[in-house]
């Protein structure tokens, strides 16, 4: 990667990178719904009712409501306008690259979009007959069968609606199965490079945290590991590959030594977009983990949510997966099974976040054993065709080789004051979406960079071309990153502002707010 | 770009993971299909599934219609495709869409603040008792019998390593919570009276009545409300510290339980203790008006095992529907469409109770779109009839309240039209019609 088409500064002019991806152009001011309302405009139109008109006053008596308060009142164009007016304020996927570490930020096929909303399966009440149930009911069985395969796993819930929701399944999971033998123990691992949904977790489940250092490659200490573990081992909640994106290569003696005192190894999935089709947490002693289909298996994050978290397991742990579970009669129909004694119970109401399993298994379908097998591939070398162009140019804190995800680390650019957020900023101006900022937490001023399958070479060379160029300008030109981004809307918010004086609502008297 | 790093061979990528670990076969997943056929499979898939049926079906979940608008607007790849708003400059499209949201909850619920969403409505009753124990101190939570069955035993799986202790309190003959029992259950150590609004019954409770008595000892009111359209016609429960609301009725599909979206809405000065996402205003370096991700020092990513909540997405697509379908109906056409569906629950509930053997219960209370029915047959053979006419009768109560009989909770909406409903009448009426025995 070079940066031959960059205009070279001269010695008047202090560098100033070409952001060749990205041109300015106009976008629309608008400002909040509540603004736009005014009375008797409305935007829809009800069908003419049936059945007698009823007195609501008479009906509901002191319970009646008269006022909705200041609900907004516009017509449909202008409902169009304002949605789409906002949409163009945002970054996504579906404009480049989205090089959010951990997050794995990959394409989200429009292909899940279209079944997840045909009408049997959108329209479907949880509620409806079982024997009128039967084709959603197969989907859960068979993403299923397909995320215990592709873990190497026995069992499975995929009743979590997200990541962290995952993980208290899986503590849960874990604390049910040693109080069966008697002691539900006190304690559970966390390495300092874990994210911080898994102490939160283990709090929340009952458990002390215990946090466990890395070593000097970043990864688990096993020596230190083998001292701490004791009889009031519950758990180590592990992230593999870790969040530097390094295989524990000696996750089996991990798994070992935590076994040998009756404690488990739990898998945090985060990171399983660098694995599938590779290697199988089941076959190298995981115990049980949580994946999150809105990383790996393609479901779209629509701006922080909705996302999904299966739990998948050890047969030694599947008696006490959260009702219902679905199996399969003899006679090939499917049922819910309520009746499971040593069940933690339910995480959720229903069966978890269903129209995310349709879009899951439309992608696992899309992509068969050789596309889940090249994606994985494909990850792991766009991530290391980065760290290899960016090396040379942004200090790399733990050379050990990486899968899917490259930690470099802002202690070259922060000499000139120049620090990984604000690189982040200046990266906006660049056309990309920032990589993950200060984490993890290993890694004083971290630049956590997962570019994942979905890009291609050209858009991975614009993205290095935007960084060398970004390297330059903090030597050259720091004070042009420090006061980044300069293409957006708005810039730089206040947000310690914000934290202060919170203002968590439009008022009608705040409108001279801003 | 292999070349580009230096190595031979993709495998030498994979090194680091140990070789007796490395998987050597194919997985055995179907192979990959083409796009037509993932269509065909799920079309398969979605005709094995109830179609062309009428439903009373409710229970928490609510079939309403969904605008057309909704899904042209959330289908843009700008809202779809973008992450949790971290970076303010170039995700103020989502953020000031949370922060419209967060203003709309807290007009229909009458709370101060709302948050920007929990995962739905059962794992929100469950944060938000876990908040009132926060700012209370106390560890003591009652549950009114007439909550959401599941809801309750999410919660009652969130509590059980907390240290807490869950009372469950009965219902009285009008199917409401029992309010002398709960009078009697509420002491110096009660963190909360958790209730819901329409109650499981379809009745709405005395908030009121309820919050006098819960503050009398310093507990919290908890307003769990599961049919959130109710609250174009239904007072909003403003005498209640907290409430938390699953949205599902505007503008989300049922989707066979999910996604949904659950949010939490209380009074300014719990703020602290609230957990989740919160977008606020503040002001660029220029002076303009922008949104941000607000006081996350409460939140995992920076307190770890101290956060008030290990959540750490929300359901900002489906909140953004949620958003989009109160601005189309308004502050008019929500109320115009509550009302449709009070007369047609009306309707419905008197429809049905005229049917000899058949006894509309809880009249004493008002309802909004459901109602329970207890009959002469069991649900399994009225079912049984329904179906054979492409009706979906009411959800069978028994699992959940065996005490009350052969009863069954049905929902009627601005979906269900008159001729639905005297066909399910007709079909109740006619028990004469020898059962079929082709199943």
């Amino acid at each position: 990667m070079t940066t031959e088409n960059t205009p070279v500064s001269t010695d008047s002019t202090p560098f100033v990178g070409n952001t060749r991806k990205v041109s300015q152009h106009v976008n629309q001011n608008e400002g909040l719904i509540f603004e736009k309302s005014s009375p008797g405009k409305k935007a829809y139109r009800l069908a003419p009712l049936d059945v007698p008109e009823v007195d609501a006053a008479k009906l509901l008596g002191a319970a009646v409501r008269t006022d909705l308060g200041a609900l907004p009142e516009v017509s449909e164009i202008e409902i169009i306008r304002h949605f789409t007016r906002l949409s163009t304020w945002n970054y996504a996927i579906d404009l480049g690259m989205y090089p959010l570490g951990s997050c794995t930020m990959k394409y989200n096929p429009r292909v899940n979009e279209a079944v997840a909303r045909l009408e049997g399966l959108a329209d479907a009440h949880p509620y409806q007959p079982e024997v009128l149930s039967q084709g959603a009911m197969r989907i859960l069985l068979q993403l299923q069968q397909c995320l215990t395969e592709i873990t190497g796993m026995d069992a499975i819930t995929l009743q979590p609606a997200a990541g962290a929701h995952g993980e208290f399944t899986g503590i849960l999971l874990a604390r049910a199965y040693h109080e069966s033998k008697g002691n539900p123990r006190k304690k559970i691992f966390i390495p300092d490079s874990a994210h911080g949904t898994n102490p939160a977790t283990a709090a929340i489940c009952g458990y002390q945290v215990e946090n466990l250092k890395s070593n000097a490659q970043g990864m688990v200490d096993v020596a230190q590991l083998e001292k701490m573990v004791c009889d009031d081992t519950a758990a180590l909640m592990l992230t593999n590959p870790s969040t530097i994106g390094v295989f524990e290569s000696e996750i089996h003696k991990i798994a070992n030594i935590l076994h040998a005192k009756g404690a488990l190894l739990y898998m945090d999935g985060a990171n399983m977009n660098a694995l599938v089709g590779k290697t199988r947490p089941g076959d190298f002693g995981v115990d049980v983990m949580h994946l999150n289909l809105h990383k790996t298996f393609s479901t779209p994050h629509g701006g922080g949510g909705p996302g999904s978290g299966p739990v998948v397991c050890k047969k030694i742990l599947e008696p006490f997966l959260p009702v219902p579970v679905v199996v399969e009669n003899s006679n090939g129909t499917l049922h819910f099974e309520y009746n499971r004694s040593q069940s933690v119970g339910r995480v959720r109401a229903f069966y978890g976040n269903f129209g995310m399993f349709v879009r899951a298994l439309a992608y696992i379908l899309a992509n068969g054993p050789d596309g889940l097998r090249q994606t994985t591939e494909d990850a792991v070398l766009n991530a290391n065709y980065i760290r290899k162009n960016l090396e040379d140019v942004y200090d790399l804190p733990y050379t050990t080789p990486t899968l899917h995800e490259v930690v470099f680390s802002d202690r070259r650019q922060a000499r000139n004051g120049v620090k990984t957020g604000d690189i982040a900023k200046r990266l906006i101006d660049y056309g990309f979406h920032p990589y993950t900022v200060s984490f993890p937490m290993i890694v004083p001023g971290a630049l956590m960079i997962e570019p994942t399958e979905s890009e291609s070479k050209e858009e991975l060379d614009l993205f290095i071309d935007a960084m060398r160029q970004i390297a330059r300008e903090a030597e050259e030109n720091p004070s042009l990153i420090l006061n980044a981004p300069h293409s957006t809307r708005i810039s730089r918010l206040d947000e310690v502002g914000a934290a202060r004086r919170p203002v968590l609502r439009w008022k009608p008297e705040a409108l001279e707010m801003a | 770009m292999l070349q580009a790093i230096g190595l031979g061979s993709i495998d030498e990528l994979f090194s680091t993971i140990p070789a007796e670990y490395r998987l050597e076969h194919d997985l055995k997943i179907p192979c990959a299909m083409s796009e037509q056929e993932i269509l065909a499979h799920f079309h398969a898939a979605a005709d094995r599934n109830a179609n062309g049926y009428a439903s009373f079906l409710g229970a928490g979940v609510y079939r309403h219609y969904r605008p057309v608008v909704i899904d042209a607007m959330v289908q843009r790849g700008e809202f779809l495709t973008s992450y949790t708003p971290y970076q303010a400059e170039i995700t103020q499209g989502t953020l000031q869409a949370i922060f419209e949201f967060q203003t709309m909850i807290c007009e229909l619920t009458g709370m101060d603040i709302a948050n920007a969403s929990m995962y739905d409505g059962s794992t929100g009753a469950a944060e938000a008792m876990m908040m009132a124990v926060r700012v209370t101190g106390r560890d003591h939570v009652l549950v009114a019998k007439t909550v959401h069955p599941e809801y309750r035993e999410v919660m009652a799986t969130y509590a059980q390593h907390q240290g807490l202790t869950k009372q469950v309190v009965g219902y009285g003959e009008d199917g409401r919570i029992d309010r002398q029992k709960l009078e009697a259950a509420i002491t110096e150590q009660t963190a909360c009276v958790l209730i819901q609004l329409p109650n499981f019954f379809g009745t709405i409770e005395d908030v009121e009545a309820i919050a006098a008595l819960a503050h009398a000892k310093g507990a919290l009111l908890i307003v769990s409300i599961a049919e959130a359209l109710s609250l174009g016609i239904v007072k909003p429960p403003v005498e209640a510290d907290i409430v938390s609301l699953e949205a599902q009725s505007f503008g989300v599909a049922p989707s066979f339980g999910g996604p949904y979206c659950g949010v939490i809405a209380c009074k300014e000065k719990f703020l602290r203790q609230m957990p989740g996402r919160l977008a606020g205003a503040t002001k660029d370096k220029d002076g303009r008006r922008g949104f941000v991700l607000t006081l996350s020092t409460r939140e995992q990513h920076i307190r770890r095992e101290k956060a008030t909540s290990n959540i750490c997405t929300n359901q900002a697509l489906v909140a953004l529907m949620t958003c989009i379908y109160i601005t189309i109906y308004g502050k008019q056409g929500l109320k115009e469409l509550a009302e449709q569906n009070l007369a047609k629950a009306h309707y419905a509930a008197h429809a049905l109770a005229v049917v000899p053997g058949s006894k509309l219960l809880f009249t004493a209370a008002p309802r909004f779109n459901e109602f329970v029915l207890q009959s002469t047959e069991t649900p399994h053979q009225m079912h049984h009839r329904l179906l054979g006419q492409k009706i979906i009768g009411g959800v069978s109560l028994a699992k959940w309240y065996p005490e009350l009989g052969n009863a069954t909770l049905w929902c009627a909406t601005e979906m269900n039209t008159r001729e639905q409903i005297d066909g399910a009448a007709r079909v109740l009426a006619q028990k004469e019609i020898p059962m079929l025995t082709h199943v």
